[in-house]
């Protein structure tokens, strides 16, 4: 298949218009403004919709509608609107609508800075707005990964009735990389017969909804959602690795930090050290047995966690994953700064060092 | 083969263009490419850099410290970026508008009149085509038919005109470092 | 036995859940009736708010999207985009629309988006219990501003309907009271003309419904109802506040 240069983010809203994305609602908010910029323009001349909201409160509740009334919806920013929307995505959560949400994270906290962050990963995985819900999180650290993560988060949001949301960052969104167009398998999806699409005929109205007044009822929600999130993390979690079988010192890393990380691991094993890179795809649901199973192997000696992240955030993940079976220790960078290859190639042999 | 380079100048020089021109003809050789700009203010007027990687094999980070070649297209790239550049690396400069030369002595260093050359050419447009040829020349990782097909791509149509201005813009690039 | 008089086939058999001399219930049967009429109930696709009427959606008898507090003409938007033949209203309190929901009525009136917003101004928060709202007159007390509202605390009164007629996207707006049988004519009048106008692609349609609410207020329905006319008219005149033709258009 023939490679095309692609801009991250225009990349990530083509992909959203070959998943048969029906309508786009969205606001400009730097890294992220050419998803909107590219579907202003292409959404109509595939006859679908495009908005631009009055904010991302708006966008996101748009989203909510197009996505009740049955429709494949979408969304995008970056951190500051990502916490605009949270109020949307939790009620999207709880009446369990199927949506696509892009996050092109940035610095934080505030305004933070306009360069690449990761500091979003408690508010994707832990659910940022009220109440106990979960959504999809698809980590992609290349291109391809966007564009074909994009495509397939359509999907897992309507198999499961949920939310599912593709976080990458600034650098993700504004760099250009080869891609293919390929095929992505398509999964069999059960009818939207919830959606409120008018009764024509139908002898029930559909309502989608959120509120539970009786106690009992609310609890009996979250019971199902519950179970939901128990099937999701059953069957959607997935990872990657890279040199590991042998390896002495595993970095743990998503996005644009596990990239760097590859660059890392080849500087390492050029010197003779054994690394290896552990990779979760889905930051919710965490591969959490994937990684304590590699933390439990004799060969590994110490884990080193690299983030775009003041203290880490993700760290909390590896260390509920590795409980204790090897010493972790953290390299990060906050505030757009990213770790330089220099930097993970120097902690690596420091975590290691202390380790033995 | 692994090629780290940083491209530097004003906002609006073209210093992102030749950037994107090296991922797309290494990309049109089977190369693994990665093209990483600088962005934020810097697109409205101030210096603004990309990085570029042509490999053989898989791109890890697509940005870095140490660049294999450095193209400083004004004065404040030249000192922010020198420094980081690879030993035994090199450097390009567009010596119309840079008038500080290399400090370093183990790097190889080619200055390039490519504004004063686009001018002869005709259009100061394609001053960016010099630095493209004098960078292709030097390395040799690209071959200049990959280039000159691609301007033929780039200009096709109602532009055709421009395709002629642009392979004598790039010829006269190559020239500068043979 | 010959029926003279039934139960709008719009609303479903739910029990209506309002306080004795509320006016919402009488306004779910006004729009209820015009969409029966008009044989859009198949079609019909609702969003309620946050507030007293949180509960329309198990009231009307089509289907029916709950929004977050304010954000019901953006839930509109996203439904009625992507379904442009169909009818979609909004239903909503004072709170929410002119408080908290401000810019999403807003902007759905700048866009001319093409639904119809039923907007009840009883000049109150009536569910979380009797505080100020945007609406809420001069000297008028709530629970919040219990010695009565002030210009000098709260600034004066939001008029929306003369707001949202500045917008060239909002086509129609009127201003209607259903104290008596008169006037609750006139607004079934006006909430058929505003779906009329909404199904010939016009423009965003717009209903203010002057209400009661006794319970907030205080006093008998009865009561309530002249406070309404004594009160709130003079200062929220009743009639069209904005109605652009279609060729003018």
């Amino acid at each position: 298949m023939e490679k095309e240069l692609w801009k991250g983010n225009e990349a990530i809203a083509e992909a959203a218009i070959r998943a048969g994305c029906d309508c786009f609602f969205g606001y400009p908010i730097t890294p992220q403004s050419e998803v909107p910029e590219y579907l202003s323009l292409h959404m109509p001349q595939h006859g679908k919709v495009f908005v631009q909201a009055e904010s991302e409160l708006a966008a996101i509740n748009m989203v909510y509608g197009a996505a009740g009334s049955g429709m494949r919806a979408m969304t995008s920013s970056s951190s500051p609107g990502i916490s605009l929307k949270q109020e949307g995505i939790t009620y999207i959560a709880a009446a369990e609508l199927p949506c696509v949400i892009v996050n092109c994270m940035r610095g934080g906290p505030g305004l933070g800075t306009i360069q690449p962050g990761q500091g979003d990963y408690f508010q994707a995985t832990r659910g940022g707005g009220n109440g106990d819900y979960r959504t999809v999180v698809l980590a992609p650290s290349n291109i391809q990964e966007a564009v074909d993560f994009v495509q397939e988060a359509f999907d897992i949001a309507d198999c499961y009735r949920n939310p599912t949301m593709v976080v990458c960052d600034g650098l993700i969104g504004q760099m250009m990389e080869p891609i293919e167009w390929r095929e992505i398998p398509k999964r069999d999806l059960p009818p939207k017969d919830w959606a409120t699409t008018g009764k024509h005929g139908r002898d029930h109205t559909n309502i989608i909804n959120s509120l539970y007044m009786d106690p009992e009822e609310c609890d009996d929600h979250n019971a199902d959602l519950e179970a939901k999130y128990k099937l999701i993390a059953e069957k959607e979690v997935r990872w990657d690795t890279k040199d590991c079988e042998d390896a002495e010192l595993v970095i743990t890393a998503y996005g644009t930090p596990a990239r760097i990380a590859l660059s890392a691991l080849e500087a390492l094993r050029a010197e003779g050290i054994k690394a290896g890179l552990f990779r979760p795809i889905t930051l919710w649901p965490y591969p959490e047995k994937a990684l304590h199973d590699l933390a439990g192997q004799d060969h590994v000696k110490a884990i080193l966690d690299v983030e775009m992240s003041a203290g880490g955030q993700m760290i909390d993940d590896v260390r509920l994953a590795v409980e204790g079976q090897k010493p972790i220790s953290y390299l990060g960078h906050a505030g757009g700064v990213m770790p330089t290859i220099e930097e993970i190639v120097e902690s690596a042999k420091k975590a290691l060092k202390e380790a033995k | 083969m692994k090629k780290e380079i940083i491209i530097s100048g004003f906002g609006g020089q073209g210093g992102l263009a030749i950037g994107k021109n090296l991922a797309e003809a290494g990309m049109a050789e089977g190369l693994n490419v990665t093209w990483a700009p600088s962005y934020g203010p810097e697109m409205r007027g101030g210096t603004a850099n990309c990085s570029v990687v042509l490999s053989d094999k898989p791109v890890g980070s697509p940005v870095f410290a140490h660049p294999t070649e450095l193209i400083a297209l004004n004065e404040p790239s030249l000192v922010k970026f020198e420094e980081g550049v690879l030993p035994g690396g090199t450097v390009f400069v567009n010596c119309d508008v840079v008038t500080d030369k290399v400090h370093r002595t183990d790097l190889t260093a080619y200055y390039i009149p490519c504004s004063k050359i686009a001018d002869e050419v005709g259009n100061a447009k394609v001053s960016n085509m010099v630095m493209l040829g004098a960078y292709v020349a030097a390395t040799k990782v690209l071959k200049p038919e990959t280039i000159e097909k691609m301007i033929q791509e780039m200009f096709a149509g109602a532009k055709a005109k421009f395709i002629p201005l642009n392979i004598e813009a790039f010829h006269r690039g190559m020239a500068c470092v043979q | 036995m010959a029926i003279v008089y039934q139960k709008s086939k719009g609303l479903t058999d739910a029990e209506l859940h309002y306080c004795p001399g509320c006016n919402h219930g009488i306004v779910h049967k006004l729009i209820a009736e015009v969409l029966e009429e008009m044989g859009l109930l198949d079609e019909a696709i609702g969003v309620c708010p946050v507030g007293c009427s949180v509960f329309a959606y198990k009231y009307f008898n089509c289907d029916m999207q709950e929004a977050a507090h304010g954000r019901a003409p953006a839930v509109a938007t996203g439904i009625k985009r992507t379904h442009p033949t169909q009818p979609v209203f909004t239903y909503q309190g004072d709170g929410d629309l002119a408080s908290i929901g401000a810019a999403e009525i807003v902007h759905a009136a700048m866009r001319g988006e093409k639904f119809t917003t039923i907007f009840i101004n009883n000049a109150i928060y009536g569910m979380t219990g009797g505080q100020m709202a945007p609406t809420t007159l001069i000297g008028q007390k709530a629970t919040t501003c219990q010695l009565g509202r002030t210009k000098e605390q709260a600034g004066m009164p939001m008029r929306v309907s003369e707001l949202l007629s500045t917008l060239d996207g909002c086509v129609y707006a009127e201003r209607v009271c259903v104290t008596d049988i008169p006037h609750l004519n006139k607004a079934k009048k006006a909430i058929r003309k505003a779906f009329e106008k909404q199904m010939a692609g016009e423009g965003f349609t717009f209903v203010e419904v002057l209400s009661t609410c006794p319970t907030n207020w205080g006093m008998s329905p009865l009561k309530a109802k002249q406070w309404l006319m004594d009160n709130m008219v003079p200062y929220y005149p009743l009639g069209v506040i904005k109605e652009t033709s279609a060729e003018v258009k």
